[in-house]
């Protein structure tokens, strides 16, 4: 393989390379987030699109296309209202096979939304929680086809599971 | 040049303090982001709060940080490759609304380039272990990969 070939692969890292499967990931931002983007390499092996509460931090990592959510949490009710409405939207524009969410509410509604159209929906739940599930974690575990936990002392079989951690 | 960031959302005097004091022995410029303490340094640079993209290139500029036990400053280092000292916010001083940090302090203990204090009279020396450290492998952790496979597996299989 000549030198510029192998450039010119290396520049396109976000074309998918495998059976194409629409994938949803979603991030609020800050640590959540910054998750999400460590395992943005494999994301991009698919056909992934992004959605987050920032669009700037998503220009920040050069996506252009990334969806904006309201942000919102379990103390405020009207945004979260607007924030499922906005979820549902993005999620019934997108058709996804998959939704994947690292947190935290925002993502959330977006599995719940995902479940409604047949989408698969996984919950990675936060680095930063080694002691015990998130709030959004715990209605996950029920509601969204998977749950992972970080931590392998938080996992409790089968409904948590620990498939390792982004650090 | 170090940094300290202790976050947006809380005050952390007693690590600001604590580093206030060191700063004079370390022979290199040290920046605090103070969040929302009441203390004021003397001995380093200190802003209440530092907007995203210049946080991200002072953490690529610096040798080490000296941080609260905050996730997203973790990952944010770990990001730049630039080693770590935590310094976890405990509940019994008020610093936070649990001892959360401890927990994860001790969880990240080992990894590669994270190194915790407990105490104030740890910092010193493990902020000079920080600083002898070589810039941690920028290549995935076995965690990191297995993390990995697994969302190629539900991707692909809807399983995992």
């Amino acid at each position: 393989m000549t030198k510029s070939n192998r450039a010119s692969r290396a520049s396109r890292p976000s074309r998918p390379s495998r059976p194409s499967r629409r994938v949803l990931a979603v991030a609020s931002g800050g640590g959540h987030w910054e998750q999400l983007m460590l395992l943005r390499p494999k994301l991009e092996e698919y056909d992934v699109r992004f959605a987050t509460t920032d669009a700037d931090i998503a220009l920040q990592r050069g996506i252009a296309k990334a969806e904006t959510l309201p942000d919102c949490n379990q103390n405020k009710p009207f945004k979260s209202a607007l924030c499922a409405f906005v979820a549902a939207w993005v999620v019934v524009k997108h058709r996804p096979h998959v939704v994947i969410s690292t947190g935290a509410a925002p993502g959330f509604f977006c599995l719940m939304a995902g479940r409604m159209i047949g989408a698969r929906t996984l919950w990675i739940d936060s680095v930063a929680n080694g002691e015990q599930l998130s709030m959004c974690g715990k209605l996950s575990k029920r509601f969204a086809h998977q749950c992972l936990t970080q931590w392998p002392e938080v996992a409790d079989e089968p409904r948590v599971k620990y498939r390792g951690a982004v650090l | 040049m170090i940094l300290v960031t202790v976050g947006m959302q809380l005050g952390f005097d007693r690590l600001i303090m604590a580093m206030d004091q060191l700063a004079p022995t370390l022979n290199m410029e040290v920046i605090a982001q103070t969040g929302r303490g009441t203390y004021q340094p003397l001995n380093m640079t200190a802003r209440a709060k530092i907007g995203p993209s210049e946080f991200e290139e002072l953490v690529q500029k610096s040798r080490l940080i000296v941080s609260h036990a905050g996730i997203g400053t973790v990952l944010t280092a770990q990001r730049f490759t630039t080693p770590i000292v935590l310094f976890p916010r405990r509940f019994d001083q008020g610093e936070h609304r649990n001892d959360h940090q401890a927990a994860t302090a001790n969880n990240l203990d080992g990894r590669p380039g994270v190194l915790v204090a407990m105490t104030v009279d740890d910092l010193a020396s493990t902020i000079a272990k920080g600083l002898s450290m070589e810039k941690p492998d920028t290549a995935l952790s076995p965690t990191a990969r297995q993390l990995h496979e697994a969302i190629g597996t539900f991707i692909e299989t809807g399983e995992l």
